[in-house]
């Protein structure tokens, strides 16, 4: 029988099953039950458990630990994640794999600690400083709080690149039966660049500090190279009656629940909308939203926020067809109703 | 079949473990479920509630949108959430200490579920408990009430039939049974705690079956 | 011909690219002396700094990391409660450990995190070209205090292992200096027994090295050797600030 968690506490299992070796955290609603949930269960797995001194610290432990090749993580919420950006950037630089989790609340500043979906700029376009990416993924149910920090590491260290976990206050939080599915991951294949002292071996260093004539251009143009493979191979979503629908809207995460609820309450009221929701906020999905961007179909983005991930939809359609917006922010939550009062105007 | 369920008290009158009772009754059932927390700033003596969402189909939204039944253990908590409840919700108000000669928009079903859990029960902790099996029993008479004449008699029975009172998928709804299951799973780690919580359910569910 | 000197092992065969007259090169040596003498090197995984020293993994031989600006002790953390069988050690200037990272230096000191920190204190910014360190002395003239620090206006110098060892969790601190052979045998053997602290678990163990900046000092090599001997270590008493090696 399934099992009935948080969002939060699913997280911390797939982690764990995923082999996490290290957590270094900071106390910060909604995503308390994390490093309170493994402060205990790391400990008693004989893992790493650390509250750090502040979000600045946590990051640069997880830097520190996963430069030894071990899989470490830390989370957070909104305002916490903005004093990870520091450590983010330099293990985007480093391409150190690494797992970060932003439980979203409402912002700028601190805000509130209802859930929200403002940090998808700070996520998808860097949020540090530098031409990095992170691979974002959103999910959308406890279940994929598991699933999706369980594929997070495997994504991390494939492509040797930090992953955020983009959820929030609501995924977070909430309580849904849960299965546990996947195996225990013990063995470890061997890294080719991480520091475990050089027995054996010509000494390494993991920098971002590339001061030699062209060599950080260089670095620069591989990481490049890199994100365009991961834009190649990793974009995920998936679809909801979206063959025959007049309006498509995209949304992620919990906005993408309640979507779905509004395709369907629209659908029995005779109307063709569907649901295109992104698993991977970068990479976007952007070509198969473009392939349904067919003349006569609207999209609507549907966001906790005044409007972030519209922009990419916008860019994916590329002026095709029309994109509007709904959305609210600040803790407050769109309705299915609301968004089937919007899906009637634009297709009076 | 779709309850969004408001279970709304102090902080510190196990409306959290409440409404995860009704979400594991939802389980033991195979019905689609979802709870969110209030996670305020306040630990105790606040207002808190949780919201639990029970349905045949996948559940949108784990807030409550059109909330159609509530529990209420403390005034504060009905006055705030009665105007947001749909037409014809049902409302488990503790008596105890809610007074009942008030006019209210939609009538609640009165249990002293504080008096119950204190008298009958002999653990004023159980409370919570009590009003479950009060609003499990209520949503039962509800269903049976919007179920037609011909199979009333079958559903005046639904514990034994295990909620399946229409013998239609839209219509199941938590059962008395799957409760006293959940709250051996609630309780797993204070076993002795069990039969207590249990009691109260039961206690809950026959004050409103006598009334 | 028997050779009686040759460069640590735990250095590369390289020029460091520090200024003329500059402590650096004199304390990495002394490093790499300690790490080979201890025989450490193929088990180190040392984290360097943002400053003068941020090219230490061009120099030292054996495994090095980056760290953000202040935040080496952090970093360090996270590599040693992972992998409590290396030898983790952070070297680290007075603008990286006691002001944008006196944060991460209290708690990691704090904690007692098993790690060992070098700290170069030689009361500028050298790598940004001489502006004022949470080091500089009272009256010292920098690119930012350019009428000498007035404690009114920028406070007083810190004192980093005074201050550490109100903690319980740091187990041997120790102030040197370089500027004269006589003095770096002494800070030999204090970064030794620093890091024999951590090889022997015993916890936080710092070595504070005064050393001397002529460049970004605006002074001739031996003026700056003079100023340190004179002034510098006036404002920066020598010895063992704390040492509870016995007791842990």
């Amino acid at each position: 029988m399934k099992k009935l968690v948080k969002g939060n506490i699913a997280l911390c299992e797939g982690a764990i099953a995923a082999g996490l070796k290290s957590y270094f955290g900071y106390p910060i609603t909604p995503q308390n039950e994390v490093p309170a949930y493994l402060s205990r269960k790391m400990v008693e797995l004989g893992r790493v458990f650390v509250q750090a001194e502040s979000e600045i610290a946590a990051a640069n432990m997880v830097l520190g630990a996963a430069v030894t090749g071990a899989r470490a993580m830390t989370s957070s919420s909104s305002p916490g994640i903005s004093l990870k950006q520091e450590a983010i950037s330099y293990m985007a630089g480093m391409q150190i794999p690494a797992l970060i989790v932003n439980i979203q609340r409402g912002g700028p500043g601190l805000g509130n600690i209802s859930g929200a979906q403002s940090d998808y700029f700070q996520a998808v376009k860097g949020g540090g400083h530098g031409d990095y990416r992170l691979i974002v993924l959103a999910p959308n149910s406890v279940q994929e709080m598991y699933e999706m920090a369980y594929d997070s590491f495997d994504l991390a260290e494939k492509y040797r690149t930090p992953v955020m976990i983009l959820a929030d206050g609501i995924v977070g939080q909430m309580m849904e039966p849960v299965e546990f599915n996947r195996p225990e991951k013990k063995d470890f294949e061997e890294k080719s660049w991480h520091l475990n002292g050089c027995k054996g071996r010509a000494p390494r260093s993991i920098q971002s500090l590339l001061m030699k004539d062209g060599v950080l251009e260089k670095h620069n143009i591989n990481l490049q190279e890199k994100y365009k493979t991961i834009s190649k191979n990793e974009a995920r979503f998936e679809t909801y009656k979206t063959d025959d629908a007049r309006v498509i809207i995209t949304a992620y995460g919990i906005s993408s629940r309640i979507a779905k609820s509004a395709v369907k309450l629209a659908r029995k009221e005779g109307i063709k909308a569907g649901l295109f929701r992104p698993k991977t906020l970068w990479p976007f999905p952007s070509e198969a939203i473009a392939a349904l961007a067919k003349p006569g179909v609207k999209f609507l983005s549907a966001e906790l926020s005044h409007g972030q991930m519209i922009e990419d939809v916008k860019l994916a359609v590329n002026g095709k067809v029309p994109v509007e917006f709904l959305g609210k922010a600040g803790g407050a939550i769109i309705t299915e109703q609301e968004i089937v009062i919007k899906i009637k105007e634009m297709i009076k | 079949m779709k309850n969004e369920i408001i279970i709304a008290g102090f902080g510190g009158q196990g409306v959290l473990l409440a409404g995860t009772l009704l979400a594991q009754a939802a389980i033991e059932q195979g019905l689609h479920t979802t709870w969110f927390p209030s996670y305020g700033a306040e630990m105790r003596g606040g207002t808190a509630n949780s919201t639990v969402v029970v349905s045949v189909d996948e559940i949108g939204s784990p807030l409550a949108f059109n909330p159609n039944a509530l529990i209420a253990l403390n005034e504060p908590s009905l006055n705030k959430f009665m105007p947001r409840m749909i037409e014809g919700s049902i409302i488990i108000a503790n008596s105890s200490i809610i007074p009942s000669d008030k006019e209210y928009k939609i009538q609640p079903v009165f249990v002293p579920v504080t008096d119950i859990s204190d008298k009958e029960i002999k653990n004023v902790k159980t409370a919570n408990l009590v009003a479950v099996g009060a609003l499990i029993k209520a949503l039962e008479l509800y269903a049976s009430g919007n179920c037609g004449e011909d199979s009333h008699k079958r559903r005046q029975s639904a514990e034994e039939t295990e909620g399946d009172l229409c013998d239609l998928e839209d219509t199941k709804i938590l059962t008395l049974k799957s409760a006293l299951a959940a709250c051996e799973k609630a309780f797993s780690s204070k076993p002795e705690l069990v039969e207590v919580n249990k009691k109260a359910i039961q206690a809950g569910y026959d004050f409103v079956k006598q009334l | 011909m028997e050779k009686i000197l040759s460069k640590p092992e735990a250095l590369k065969d390289t020029n460091m690219s520090y200024c003329p007259g500059c402590g650096h090169g004199i304390i990495h040596r002394l490093v790499a002396e300690c790490i080979d003498e201890l025989g450490v090197r193929e088990k180190t995984v040392a984290v360097a700094p943002v400053g003068c020293a941020v090219f230490a993994y061009d120099y030292f031989n054996f495994d090095v990391t980056e760290a953000p600006h202040g935040r080496p002790p952090a970093v360090a953390t996270g590599i040693k409660r992972t992998n409590p069988e290396k030898f983790v050690f952070t070297y680290q200037g007075d603008g990286d450990i006691a002001a944008i990272g006196m944060a991460e230096t209290i708690h990691a000191a704090n904690r007692g995190e098993n790690i060992t920190i070098i700290f170069v204190n030689n009361a500028n910014y050298g790598m940004t070209g001489g502006q004022m360190a949470p080091t500089t002395l009272i009256g010292q003239k920098t690119e930012t205090t350019p009428f000498g620090r007035d404690p009114k206006r920028e406070g007083y110098p810190i004192h980093l292992c005074e201050l550490l060892s109100t903690l319980e969790g740091t187990t041997y601190l120790e102030r040197v200096s370089i500027h004269n052979p006589q003095n770096i045998i002494k800070a030999k053997k204090a970064i030794k027994k620093a890091f024999q602290c951590q090889i022997d678990g015993k916890g936080f163990s710092l070595v504070e090295v005064i050393s001397n900046c002529p460049v970004d000092w605006g002074m001739t090599p031996l003026d700056s050797i003079k100023w340190t001997e004179e002034v510098f270590i006036k404002a920066f008493p020598l010895g063992a600030v704390k040492d509870k090696t016995d007791e842990k």
